[in-house]
């Protein structure tokens, strides 16, 4: 399957893979009106230390722990390879974010929680990826 | 073959789609004590609360059985004979097996106290029916007394408060969740639950009933309407027993899953577990543990060569909107950092993370699990920053571009 991966050598800890993702959330095309004032809760974070900086998302892994630990059934892991959350049936237990090696799972805005789910209902692939100036995000099988 | 699952819950879950990753066709058969399609067990207290429904506590999607071709009975088993390799059933069926998996689960524990079996409204909170039959049982105005200041009797406790003002939880231990929680963590939940209305009686017990009072070991009484016992639960080892398999804290099983008696399999809140933070063999009824464990038990079952030696003792629980997420075991040294209402304790010792507990704060947890279960050397990282924050950056370069640069 295709999956997102990260190159930390080119990333300049510009923070708008955070951005695009909220904005790919909420919906809508202007980035100004839909997120200034608000903090967002982007489903992919950069880490940052002193020489090196980096953006962190759910590596849809092979033997996903947060599927198998998951305490409703919510999170699911699709014939594609793309790990979902069921929001509605996810009563936020937070089993998930105790389980995930890379802390890509976190408390959504609007309750429950979320991940990365590679933009799949969206044209044009992931939108961090899209929107990553120096390509040190990348979406490849 | 003919695979045969005694129990219907996560550990089945597990078995079921592990024998179905290597085996596509063998028969599968699943002897269910419950009368329902396999639910999310920890789900019943958010039942009670109305925050789920029961179509919503699925485990698994409507089709399940069917497009796994398992077939369901709702017809308990009563005894397994391991060397004809048939287990009878309740309803008087004799089935036979290539490979049986045991997933009996669990069933809580109801101490001899003088007067219980007397009390008129009394519960105890592990199934779907427990919980039908305790909502149903709820009014406005009922004082609910629960025993037991556990995972179960505090969520409990906060499903209940939804519908009746007057909860009460009394333990003997000196503070709420002893079996995740220091003295020092639990201050602050129990703070919380005051505050929230659950009324708490630590280092006491209640010594008798009568009517609807109890009597506790300190002298005091407490009236109560509804009676909730969840003092904990205890491996439902007996059929096991009886066929003569080895039961240490649980049903005893290898890293395979597999038990003393070959091709029985063992897996979730019967069986025993090795912890690897501690290096102790346990009871862990966990859900995750009993879904790996029922996967891998599954994979052998078909003829794999999978392991499960990665358990650890790990809880995510939350109360009234206080998130508590904790992993591994109280042993070694301690950091500690207290900051706007949360806190966090990590327990290390020479060159490994053993345990933590997170109050509030609960950001990236699971990196801090990952340190505990797969033992990562603390000398590989830069354990400082981790301490402080939990975050990949406190890896190598090598070990970031194993996890992010390639496929997990």
């Amino acid at each position: 399957m295709k999956r997102i991966y990260v190159r930390e050598e080119w990333c300049l800890g510009c923070h708008l893979c955070e951005y695009y993702c909220a904005l790919a959330d909420r919906g809508g095309k202007d980035m100004a009106r839909q997120l200034k004032g608000i903090k967002i809760k982007p489903r992919i974070r950069i880490e940052e230390g002193k020489e090196v900086c980096f953006a962190v998302s759910c590596r849809h892994c092979t033997e996903p722990l947060c599927v198998k630990s998951c305490l409703t059934g919510a999170i699911k892991k699709e014939g594609a390879g793309v790990v979902t959350v069921d929001r509605e049936k996810c009563v936020s237990c937070y089993t998930c974010i105790l389980v995930c090696p890379y802390g890509a799972l976190s408390p959504a805005e609007r309750g429950t929680v979320q991940k990365c789910e590679l933009c799949a209902e969206k044209p044009g692939g992931p939108a961090c990826v899209g929107h990553c100036p120096n390509g040190a995000i990348v979406y490849e099988e | 073959m003919e695979y045969l699952i005694i129990g219907n819950s996560v550990a089945a879950a597990g078995c079921i789609e592990g024998i179905r990753r290597r085996d596509k066709t063998g028969a599968i058969t699943v002897l269910s004590k419950e009368n329902y399609e396999m639910y999310a067990r920890p789900l019943i207290s958010y039942l009670l609360a109305g925050k789920t429904t029961e179509d919503k506590m699925r485990y698994r999607p409507i089709g399940f059985y069917e497009d796994n071709n398992v077939s369901l009975l709702y017809d308990p088993a009563a005894a397994i004979d391991v060397r004809a390799r048939t287990v009878e059933t309740v309803g008087g069926r004799r089935l036979s097996y290539d490979a049986l998996l045991l997933a009996t689960g669990a069933r809580p524990i109801v101490p001899p106290i003088e007067g219980l079996d007397k009390v008129k409204h009394r519960y105890t909170f592990l199934t779907l029916d427990d919980a039908r039959a305790l909502g149903a049982s709820l009014r406005p105005d009922s004082r609910v007394l629960i025993v037991g200041a556990g995972l179960i009797g505090l969520k409990c406790a906060e499903a209940v408060r939804h519908t009746c003002a007057a909860v009460t939880v009394i333990d003997a231990a000196d503070r709420v969740l002893s079996s995740i929680l220091t003295r020092e963590a639990a201050a602050s939940v129990e703070a919380h639950l005051a505050h929230n209305g659950i009324g708490l009686r630590l280092n006491d017990r209640a010594a008798r009933f009568e009517g609807n009072t109890a009597y506790l070991a300190s002298g005091e009484t407490v009236g109560f309407d509804i009676l909730v016992m969840a003092v904990g639960v205890a491996p439902e080892t007996a059929l096991a027993g009886l066929a003569g398999i080895e039961i240490g804290r649980g049903i005893r099983i290898d890293a395979r899953g597999e038990t003393s008696a070959k091709n029985v399999y063992a897996a979730g809140d019967c069986a025993e577990t090795l912890d690897v933070s501690s290096g102790t063999v346990k009871n862990m009824a966990l859900l995750p543990n009993a879904y790996m464990q029922g996967e891998c038990a599954g994979l052998n079952m078909a003829g794999g060569r999978a392991v499960f030696d990665r358990a650890i003792p790990m809880n995510a629980i939350g109360f009234f909107g206080l998130h508590i997420l904790s992993a591994g075991s109280y042993i070694g040294s301690t950091y500690t950092e207290t900051a706007d209402g949360a806190y966090k304790c990590l327990f290390y010792d020479e060159n490994a993370l053993k345990g933590f507990i997170l109050v509030g704060d609960v950001e990236k947890a699971g990196i801090y699990t990952a340190l505990i279960r797969e033992r990562t050397p603390l000398c590989e990282i830069d354990f400082e920053l981790v301490k402080q924050k939990p975050s990949l950056i406190a890896f190598d370069r090598a070990a970031r571009r194993e996890k992010l640069g390639r496929a997990v």
